[in-house]
């Protein structure tokens, strides 16, 4: 599936990122996360990302397992043995098994979450769920029509603090200079956002015509065949857990 | 195509929610399918309210209030959806989508036309325009002038029976002008459709169109006719009443100084914010004389600009500001603070809206000279006496924000003026201003060279060029020619 991944219809890509993190956040033990993480890190090379690209874009990940790990290994309910004990610090058997599972767990979701969402063009994902999942299509476009101007809306923060100096007012104290241009910002956007709406109107936009679709968005073998996989993944990972007897439904 | 489209005007008027007056008034005008006519009037002569409301874009009851009948094809304007076509003046506000392709498509989604169908319209229409670049080339890309033509397409593909654009061109360099301007001959040979376009320029459109009408701002037509037949036989008043008559260009006043002293100069100077645009810039501002920043856009005008004024740093080389300027701060303007920047460079930026701070044109007028911690009285004699200048006095408590394009510009250079620095750095002053106005802008840009202002603006206006410059920095791809 190299290439296709990219010709994966958003929704498909959607749709597995939650069925694996549902079935995940279920329970709570090593043996599930671990088996998920090793048939997800079979699957990676397939999705076609270039390994700079993965390595880059999932680094947040790779930084937040650790520190959650460490942080339940040391401060988590403890049980079994302690291994160290200082003020609220007690490391124990208990702890420790705790904090792998988390962190095979944080592993587990949120890096196929990454590679999947990283191949995701916003327009094709408006396209799919306007057209696969019926939401309303002025609700979807005028969404996206708005994710376009974020970027404008970092060029417009920048000028304002220029202004803000060319006029006289940028030596007063931080906190005040930000919310004012904060406000300045807000004020900016809106009109930035009813121009918008201004030149979506004058094509004919939210007029009371059924809309057509340029793009197709299908939702056929492939986006089905990726659904599945997925399945199989959460699947596989939930039954060695129940089997070998580690599935501990969360909370209890 | 359903043909070109018949406009009929009785007795329209439109008065905006919260206004007294009313925008536009009394109109009655008849356009013959396939009519070619270039709208024109003062400020605040209703051009764009009428534009808007032929699009079908000005709103409904709670936007305003209509008298009278505005007609496409004998269908009220409002619900005419398809029927016309509008490119509006803003590039970046027009742009839709990420892709070329789609962009050109969101039109014929809205209007339900069938896929197939819909690409194909979208290849006619990029082809029209002479935009000859992939699909799914990122919109995010294109120049100024490409956006426009851009826009037009996605009008085009809906094929329209009358296309209306408001001021196409006025954010674009010269090159830009060109390519929306041929990109429009061609779609209106290809298409006949009936076309309105407003434009301060007249001579771009002259050979287009085949009538000139122009509005008066107490309501109804002032002139309408033949090109050539209502700029020769009333040229002249028209051109007093703040339109662009090629013939008739706004008489700039005769400078009376000549350069002095050198207030503020770049030593090998290179500019830029993330990469570098331009190196190796000498420069140097004297009083009474004004240096002309040119160049297409995206050429770094704003830039050098910002970087003049101390509020971007250098990224090789300096800025220097003279003793004489410098007074008791650094001779580098970037290090000093805010306060100390408003006395001795004022900085007026290209869009007007991100500079206002204040709640009325008199606070933004006002701002200025209280961090200067001016006194009560002396804060309001300067603030009246540039109401005064500028022509705002009747707007003096209205939001800086509902002001039109010109208005904003003219108040945005009086909030630098307030402070009554002795460097001046303008950029694009001159944008959107009726002819009336320019000489206004001119005459008072005038007066504080021969003052001992010292000034720099960047800018494509030639005429501006012609009246107030004395020095030339040309910053287009080639090299840098003083």
């Amino acid at each position: 599936m190299t290439s296709t991944i990219l010709r994966v219809n958003p929704v498909a890509k959607i749709a597995v990122g939650l069925v694996v993190a549902a079935v995940l956040v279920l329970t709570l033990d090593w043996v599930s996360g671990t088996v998920a993480l090793v048939l997800e890190a079979a699957l990676f090379p397939l999705a076609g990302v270039p390994w700079r690209t993965f390595w880059v874009r999932t680094a947040p990940v790779w930084i937040a397992a650790p520190v959650v790990t460490v942080t339940i290994a040391l401060y988590g309910k403890a049980s079994g043995h302690s291994y160290f004990h200082w003020l609220f610090i007690d490391v124990t058997t208990g702890s420790v098994v705790l904090a792998l599972a988390t962190g095979i767990r944080v592993l587990a979701v949120a890096l196929p979450a990454v590679v999947l969402f990283i191949t995701i063009d916003p327009t094709d994902l408006a396209d799919g769920l306007a057209q696969v999942l019926h939401l309303p299509s002025r609700f979807v476009l005028g969404s996206l029509a708005a994710v376009r101007l974020v970027g404008l809306f970092f060029d417009d923060w920048r000028s304002l603090e220029l202004a803000r100096r060319a006029r006289g007012v940028g030596d007063r104290n931080p906190v005040a200079r930000f919310l004012g241009q904060l406000f300045a910002l807000l004020v900016l956007s809106i009109r930035r956002g009813s121009k918008l709406a201004t030149a979506m109107e004058a094509r004919g936009f939210g007029t009371s015509t059924t809309r057509t679709w340029a793009r197709e968005s299908r939702f056929g073998w492939r986006e089905w065949t990726l659904v599945l996989i997925g399945a199989a993944v959460a699947g596989v990972a939930a039954a060695a857990s129940i089997l070998s007897g580690h599935w501990n439904f969360i909370g209890s | 195509m359903a043909g070109a489209a018949r406009v009929t005007a009785s007795g329209w008027g439109w008065r905006h929610a919260g206004r007294r007056a009313f925008a536009v008034r009394d109109l009655d005008l008849a356009l013959e399918p396939g009519e070619r006519v270039l709208l024109r009037g003062a400020s605040g002569a209703g051009k764009s309210t009428l534009i808007s409301a032929l699009a079908g874009v000005l709103g409904g009851e709670d936007e305003g209030e209509q008298v009278g009948e505005l007609l496409i094809d004998g269908i009220p304007a409002d619900r005419a959806t398809g029927r016309a076509g509008l490119v509006l003046q803003d590039p970046d506000a027009q742009v839709i989508l990420a892709r070329v392709g789609d962009d050109v498509a969101f039109g014929c989604e809205n209007l339900g036309v069938p896929r197939d169908e819909i690409w194909t319209r979208v290849r006619e229409a990029l082809e029209a325009v002479g935009l000859r670049l992939p699909l799914d080339h990122s919109t995010s890309l294109l120049s100024g002038g490409q956006k426009q033509r851009l826009a037009l397409a996605g009008v085009l593909a809906m094929r329209p029976g009358l296309l209306l654009l408001d001021e196409p061109t006025a954010n674009l360099d010269q090159g830009g002008v060109r390519e929306v301007r041929d990109a429009v001959a061609e779609t209106l040979r290809r298409t006949g459709s009936t076309f309105i376009v407003i434009e301060h320029r007249v001579e771009v459109w002259r050979d287009l169109v085949d009538r000139v009408v122009i509005l008066s701002p107490e309501g109804g037509i002032l002139v309408d006719g033949a090109p050539d037949a209502v700029l020769s036989k009333n040229g002249r008043s028209l051109a007093d009443a703040g339109v662009w008559v090629p013939e008739f260009p706004p008489v700039a006043p005769t400078r009376v100084t000549t350069p002095s002293e050198t207030l503020l100069s770049t030593r090998d100077l290179a500019i830029g914010r993330r990469e570098a645009l331009r190196s190796g810039i000498q420069l140097d501002l004297r009083a009474g004389g004004l240096v002309a920043i040119t160049g297409s856009n995206g050429s770094g005008k704003s830039t050098l600009a910002l970087t003049l004024g101390g509020l971007l740093a250098p990224r090789e080389g300096e800025v220097v500001a003279a003793p004489e300027l410098a007074a008791e701060a650094s001779a580098h303007p970037i290090r000093w603070k805010s306060r100390q920047l408003l006395t001795r460079i004022g900085s007026v930026f290209q869009d007007p809206e991100h500079q206002f701070l204040g709640a009325t044109v008199r606070d933004e007028l006002s701002v200025g000279p209280r961090a200067l911690g001016l006194s009560t009285a002396e804060i309001d004699q300067r603030a009246d006496e540039l109401l005064a200048r500028l022509r705002l006095e009747p707007l003096a408590r209205a939001n800086p924000f509902t002001l039109s394009g010109g208005e904003k510009r003219r108040l945005s250079v009086g909030t630098a003026l307030a402070a009554r620095p002795r460097v001046l750095l303008l950029d694009e002053p001159t944008f959107g201003q009726d002819s009336r106005t320019w000489r206004e802008l001119v005459a008072l840009i005038a007066e504080l060279l021969d003052d001992g202002t010292a000034a720099a603006a960047s800018t494509h206006d030639e005429l501006f060029i012609a009246a107030l410059a004395t020095d030339e920095l040309d910053l287009s791809p080639t090299e840098v020619r003083r």
